[in-house]
C-alpha cells in the first residue's frame, strides 16, 4: 500500500479523505483523475455547469448536482466532490455506533439525510408541500396533469406527516421509510 | 369431515368405473338391446335399437375428462381442511391421493392401465404451467437478479450433473451397486436428467412458505433457466450414448458446448419474439374483445411447440413469451379481459399441476417397472443433497463478491435445501430408451424416490426450517406512496452519480433500456391510449385511494348500513379537517357527525350521514335524470388496474374485491380531499371555472358509460377529470400561487390564468389529439358531481353570487355524447 499512499500525493486532503470516506486509495485516485477530467479549465474546482454537463436526460439531475455545492457556493473542490459521492459507498454491516467516531458518509443515517436535502431545497428542516409538488412534477411532469400531482403530494404528506404540521420533517421522513432498504437503494458499485 | 366421506366413496364409484370401462370384458350385451357389445361394430343389427352403449365411441376424451374430474376432487378433497395443508405440502397430499387411487386400479385391474406418459406431460400439462410462470413473472426482480439466476442455472446444474453422474459411476466401479449394467456415458445421462431443479415443484412448495422475494425469484428463476442446460445436457449424453463410448471425440465435444447456445438462446429468443407477437395483436384486438384473452395461450402454446419442433428450449421459450408480453398485454387490453386472462391461466396452471401430482403417485403402483438398488436409490439421494448445497455455497460465495445485497449464509441454505426435483426429470426418465440404456426401469424408479422424497419430505420440512432459520419472510405490506416516490427518486439519483463519478453500471443499462424502450417499443407495442397511462407512481396512487375506499366501505358494511353508498346525497367525510372545517358553517351536520366519531377508523369518517337539506336537491337530480343508483353505479364506475401483488401464489390474486362498490367513494374522497385542503389552505378565491366549463361542453369524444357495459383503460383519465371537475372551484388560485414558488418554470404547466380563452389544450396533450382530452371530465363525472358539494364549498369559501348558478348548470348533465374507440 506504500506505493498508493505515494500517488495521492496529487490529491488534496489524500490521507484524510481516505480516513473519512472509506474509500479504497485506488478508488480514490480513480475519483481524483474523474475529477481532473471532469474540470476541464484546470482550476482546480468545479462549477454546477461541468457536472451537469454529465448527466443525460436527468429529471432531478440538477438537485444532485445542487447536492454537491454547499449553500452559497458556487464551486465544489475535490475533497467536497469525494465526500458526496461517499454517501453512496455500500454500507458496511459491521460497522457499529461507537460515539467516538464520526458517522461515516454511508451509514443508513447519512445517506437518508443526502435524499432529504433533495428535497429540502431552502434548509428549513422540513419537506414543504411545495417543495413535494416540485420534486413530484420534476420526476412526473409531463404524464399527469396539476391536478393530479397536487392529490399525490398531499397524499404523500397526509401519509408521511404525523405532527399534522402539513410539512415532513426528518424524523418523519425515516420513519416512513423504515422498511425501505436503503443501503441497497442507495448504493452505487464503484468501479476502481 | 361427512363431506370428505361423501368425496371419497364418490372417487371409489369412479374408479370403478373408469376400471370396469376399460377392462376387456364385454360389459353391454346385457342392456337389453340386440346390440353388440361396442357401439361402433357394425355387425347387423335384427332391430332397431333405442339406445345403444356407445363406450368405444367416447373413450378417450371420457377418461381424460374423467381424470381431470378425479384429479381435481382429490384437490377439493385436500382443501377441505386448511389444518392440514398447514403442515403438508398440497403436492405431497396429492401424490398420496394418487398411491391410493393408483392401488385401487391396480387392485381392479392387476395393471396398471393409467400412468403420465411423457407426451401428455410435456405437450399437455406442463406449457399452461410455464406459460402462467411467466406470465405472472415480476420483471424488475427477475431482470436485477437474472446475473445469480444465470449462474446458478448453468453452472450449477452442470456441476449437479457432473458430480453426480461421475459420483455413482465412482460407486459403481467400487461395488456399491452390485451388478447392474451402467456405463459412465449412462450415468452421466442420468445425472443430467436428475440435475435439475423443478420449477413445478418449487411452486408447489415455496408458495406455501412465503420467502422473501429475493430469495424466492432465485430458487424460481433457476428452476425455469436450467431448462435450457438440461434440455441440452439430456439431448447430448443421449446422443452420446447412441453413438457409443468410441464415437466420442473433441468435435463432438465442441458441438455439444454449441448447442448449448443455441438451444437456450434460440429458445429464448423465440419466446421473445412471440412475445413481441403477442403484444402487437393485443393493440389491434379491441374489435374482439370477447376473445382477446385467448390468443396468450394459443401463441404460448404455439410457442412451445415451435421451440420443441426446432429441438430449442421449448420452457425457455414459454417463459419469456409470458416475460415480454405481460407488460403490454395489461395495458393494452381490456379490463375485463385482463382479468379473464390471469384467472383462466391460473386455473389451466392449477389444474394441471394437480393432475400432474396425482399422476406421479399413480404411475408409483406399478410392479413391472419396480426394481430396487438400495445402493444405487440411497447414493443418488444423498449425492443429490450434498452436491446441490456444496454447489450453491460455491457458486454463492462468487456471486456475494460483486453482489450489492449479499445472499446470507441462511438464505444459502434455503436455495440448497429448495433443489426440488419433479416431474420434469421423471418425464425424461421415462423417455429414455430402453434398449439403449438397459437399466431403464431402475432410473425411472430412482427418479419417481427423489421426486417423491423432495416433494413430500423437503416439501413438508421446508416450512419449519425457514421459521427455525428465520429467514426474511415476503413483505406483506405495499408500499406506500412516500415510499414509491423516493425509490423513483433513488433510481434517478444513482443514474446520476453514476453519471458524475463516470462509470457504467447497472443504472445506467436499467437507465438506457428504460429510455430504449419507452421510446421504441412502447411506441410500437402499446395502444397510444395505453402509453400515455404508464406512469406507475399515478398507479400507486390510485391503488391507494381505492384502498382507502374499499377501507371504507368494509367499515360501512360493519355497521351494517350500505345506504350513504346508494344514496347520492350522503356527504362523505374522511378527514377531521374537513369537520373542522365544517363546524361553523353546518351545525346540524357536525351534530350528526357526533354521533359516529366513535368509529374506529383512522379518518374518522362519517358514514351514514344523508344531508338533509340536500336531499331534495339530489332527488330531483335523480327524478330529472332519470336514473336509479344502481344503475348509476353499474355503469358508471371507473375500475382502475390494480397491479396484483408479486406474491407468487398459485391460488390467490389480490384482485379488488369490492370494486364496484368503491368507484363512488373513491371518487368522492378525492374530490372532497381537493377541496377541503384547498380551500381551508389556501384561503378564498374567487373560483375561476368558467373556463373549464367551456371545455367540457363542445368535447365530442367522451366515454359513453352507460351504454357499454366494460370499460377500457381510458377510464383512469376520465376519473381522474372528475377530480378536476370538482377540484376547480379553488384549484386555479391554488395553481397561482404555486407557480409564484415554484422553483422550475416548466413550462408545460403554464397556468391557464386566461379566463376567456376558450378549448385551451395544453400543448403536450395537443398532439395526441382529441382522442383523450384528460383536462376534460368525463360526463359520467358532470353527472356525478354531487352539486351539494359546491354549494357546501361555497358556503365555506365567501359566497359568490354567481355560484349556485354555476352549480345548477352543472347538475344538468350534458346529453351522453358517443364516444369514438379508436384507440389505435
Amino acid at each position: 500500500m506504500g506505493s498508493s499512499r505515494s500517488s495521492l500525493r496529487g490529491v488534496p486532503d489524500g490521507q484524510q479523505l481516505l480516513q473519512e470516506t472509506g474509500f479504497s486509495a485506488a478508488l480514490l485516485l480513480r475519483l481524483h483523475q474523474r475529477f481532473q477530467f471532469l474540470d476541464k479549465d484546470s482550476r482546480g474546482h468545479l462549477r454546477s455547469e461541468d457536472l451537469e454537463a454529465e448527466l443525460s436526460e436527468n429529471p432531478i439531475g440538477d438537485r444532485i448536482v445542487g447536492a454537491f455545492f454547499q449553500p452559497g457556493q458556487e464551486t465544489v473542490d475535490f475533497p467536497s466532490f469525494v465526500r458526496v459521492l461517499a454517501h453512496f459507498r455500500p454500507t458496511e454491516k459491521n460497522w457499529t455506533r461507537d460515539g467516538v467516531q464520526p458517522e461515516p458518509a454511508n451509514s443508513r443515517n447519512r445517506k437518508l439525510k443526502f435524499a432529504f436535502q433533495l428535497y429540502d431545497q431552502d434548509r428549513d428542516g422540513k419537506i414543504s408541500r411545495t417543495e413535494l409538488l416540485q420534486v413530484l412534477r420534476e420526476m412526473l411532469g409531463l404524464q399527469v396533469t396539476e391536478e393530479q400531482l397536487q392529490s399525490i403530494a398531499e397524499r404523500a404528506i397526509q401519509e408521511a406527516d404525523l405532527d399534522r404540521d402539513d410539512a415532513i420533517c426528518f424524523d418523519e421522513f425515516r420513519k416512513s421509510l423504515e422498511k425501505v432498504d436503503i443501503d441497497h437503494k442507495m448504493s452505487v458499485r464503484f468501479l476502481e | 369431515m361427512a363431506e370428505r366421506w361423501r368425496s371419497a366413496l364418490l372417487l371409489c364409484l369412479l374408479m370403478a368405473a373408469s376400471s370396469l370401462a376399460n377392462s376387456e370384458t364385454p360389459v353391454s350385451s346385457s342392456t337389453g338391446n340386440e346390440t353388440t357389445g361396442t357401439g361402433h361394430e357394425t355387425a347387423a343389427i335384427t332391430t332397431l335399437p333405442i339406445v345403444t352403449w356407445k363406450w368405444h365411441h367416447v373413450e378417450v376424451p371420457y377418461l381424460v375428462a374423467l381424470w381431470v374430474l378425479v384429479s381435481w376432487l382429490c384437490k377439493l378433497v385436500i382443501e377441505a381442511n386448511h389444518n392440514v395443508t398447514n403442515y403438508i405440502p398440497e403436492s405431497a397430499l396429492l401424490i398420496c391421493f394418487g398411491f391410493i387411487l393408483g392401488g385401487m386400479i391396480w387392485g381392479a385391474d392387476k395393471v396398471q392401465t393409467f400412468k403420465l406418459t411423457p407426451t401428455t406431460f410435456f405437450f399437455y400439462l406442463l406449457p399452461q404451467i410455464i406459460l402462467d410462470t411467466g406470465y405472472s413473472m415480476p420483471n424488475k426482480l427477475f431482470f436485477t437478479n437474472l446475473g445469480a439466476i444465470l449462474i446458478h442455472a448453468i453452472i450449477g446444474t452442470c456441476w449437479n450433473a457432473a458430480t453426480l453422474g461421475l459420483s455413482l459411476w465412482g460407486c459403481h466401479q467400487g461395488g456399491a451397486m452390485g451388478n447392474i449394467e451402467i456405463g459412465l456415458l449412462q450415468y452421466l445421462l442420468y445425472g443430467s436428467l436428475m440435475a435439475a431443479v423443478d420449477p413445478v415443484a418449487v411452486i408447489a412448495v415455496f408458495e406455501q412458505v412465503h420467502v422473501n422475494e429475493v430469495l424466492f425469484i432465485l430458487v424460481f428463476g433457476e428452476s425455469l433457466l436450467n431448462d435450457g442446460v438440461t434440455v441440452v445436457l439430456f439431448n447430448v449424453f443421449d446422443a452420446f450414448v447412441s453413438l457409443g463410448g468410441g464415437a466420442i471425440d473433441a468435435k463432438e465435444i465442441v458441438k455439444g458446448i454449441v448447442s448449448f447456445f443455441v438451444v437456450a438462446f434460440g429458445g429464448s429468443l423465440l419466446g421473445t419474439v412471440f412475445g413481441l407477437l403477442i403484444s402487437l395483436l393485443s393493440r389491434c384486438t379491441k374489435n374482439i374483445q370477447i376473445i382477446e384473452p385467448g390468443f396468450i395461450f394459443v401463441l404460448g402454446y404455439l410457442a412451445y411447440l415451435t421451440a420443441e419442433m426446432l429441438s430449442l428450449s421449448s420452457i425457455l421459450s414459454i417463459v419469456f413469451c409470458g416475460v415480454c408480453c405481460q407488460k403490454y398485454m395489461n395495458s393494452n387490453m381490456d379490463e375485463n379481459s385482463i382479468q379473464t386472462v390471469r384467472y383462466a391461466m391460473k386455473v389451466f396452471a392449477n389444474g394441471s399441476e394437480t393432475i400432474i401430482f396425482v399422476f406421479l403417485g399413480i404411475s408409483a403402483i406399478d410392479k413391472t417397472i419396480w426394481v430396487w438398488n438400495t445402493g444405487f436409490i440411497l447414493l443418488t439421494l444423498f449425492f443429490i443433497l450434498i452436491y446441490r448445497f456444496i454447489g450453491v455455497f460455491i457458486l454463492t460465495w462468487f456471486l456475494n463478491r460483486s453482489r450489492l445485497v449479499p445472499i446470507s449464509f441462511v438464505e444459502q441454505i434455503i436455495m440448497g435445501y429448495g433443489g426440488l426435483r419433479g416431474a420434469v426429470a421423471y418425464g425424461l426418465a421415462v423417455n429414455l430408451n430402453e434398449t439403449k440404456i438397459k437399466e431403464k426401469n431402475l432410473m425411472v424408479c430412482t427418479t419417481l424416490i427423489v421426486v417423491y422424497f423432495t416433494v413430500i419430505l423437503q416439501g413438508v420440512t421446508m416450512k419449519p426450517l425457514v421459521q427455525w432459520l428465520n429467514v426474511k419472510r415476503a413483505a406483506t405490506v405495499d408500499l406506500t406512496l412516500v415510499e414509491k416516490v423516493q425509490n423513483k427518486v433513488f433510481e434517478h439519483m444513482l443514474v446520476a452519480i453514476e453519471d458524475i463519478s463516470g462509470q457504467i453500471g447497472d443504472n445506467y443499462w436499467r437507465n438506457k433500456w428504460r429510455n430504449f424502450e419507452e421510446k421504441w417499443m412502447s411506441r410500437l407495442l402499446l395502444k397510444p391510449s395505453a402509453r400515455k397511462k404508464q406512469d406507475r407512481l399515478f398507479n400507486v396512487f390510485h391503488q391507494l385511494n381505492l384502498q382507502d375506499a374499499m377501507e371504507y366501505v368494509k367499515e360501512g358494511e360493519h355497521r351494517g348500513s350500505l345506504e350513504f353508498i346508494r344514496n347520492e346525497s350522503a356527504f362523505v367525510d374522511f378527514k377531521k379537517k374537513f369537520g373542522e372545517d365544517y363546524e361553523e358553517a353546518m351545525p346540524d351536520i357536525m351534530a350528526v357527525m357526533a354521533d359516529d366519531q366513535g368509529s374506529a377508523m383512522r379518518r374518522d369518517p362519517v358514514p351514514s350521514v344523508s344531508l338533509e337539506m340536500h336531499e331534495q336537491n339530489m332527488r330531483g337530480l335523480r327524478e330529472a335524470e332519470g336514473i336509479n343508483s344502481h344503475y348509476l353505479l353499474d355503469q358508471h364506475l371507473y375500475k382502475s388496474r390494480k397491479q396484483h401483488r408479486y406474491r407468487f401464489s398459485r391460488s390467490h390474486l389480490d384482485i379488488n374485491q369490492d370494486e364496484n362498490e368503491v368507484q363512488e367513494i373513491f371518487q368522492r374522497t378525492m374530490r372532497s380531499r381537493l377541496e377541503s385542503f384547498k380551500s381551508g389552505k389556501m384561503g378564498v378565491a374567487p373560483p375561476k371555472t368558467i373556463t373549464k366549463h367551456t371545455k367540457r361542453e363542445p368535447q365530442p369524444k367522451m366515454p359513453n358509460g352507460r351504454n357499454k357495459p366494460y370499460h377500457s383503460g381510458d377510464e383512469d383519465f376520465e376519473f381522474s377529470e372528475g377530480d378536476s371537475a370538482s377540484g376547480y372551484d379553488t384549484s386555479f388560485p391554488m395553481r397561482v400561487g404555486y407557480r409564484a414558488g415554484a422553483g422550475i418554470e416548466n413550462p408545460a404547466f403554464m397556468p391557464d390564468l386566461d379566463p376567456s380563452s376558450p378549448l385551451h389544450i395544453p400543448p403536450w396533450l395537443a398532439d395526441a389529439g382529441l382522442e383523450v382530452n384528460p383536462v376534460a371530465p368525463s360526463e359520467r363525472a358532470q353527472v356525478r358531481t354531487p352539486g351539494h358539494l359546491h354549494r357546501l364549498a361555497s358556503l365555506r369559501t365567501s359566497a359568490q353570487p354567481g355560484d349556485t348558478v354555476r352549480d345548477r348548470n352543472l347538475l344538468t348533465p350534458p346529453p351522453p355524447p358517443h364516444r369514438d374507440d379508436d384507440h389505435l
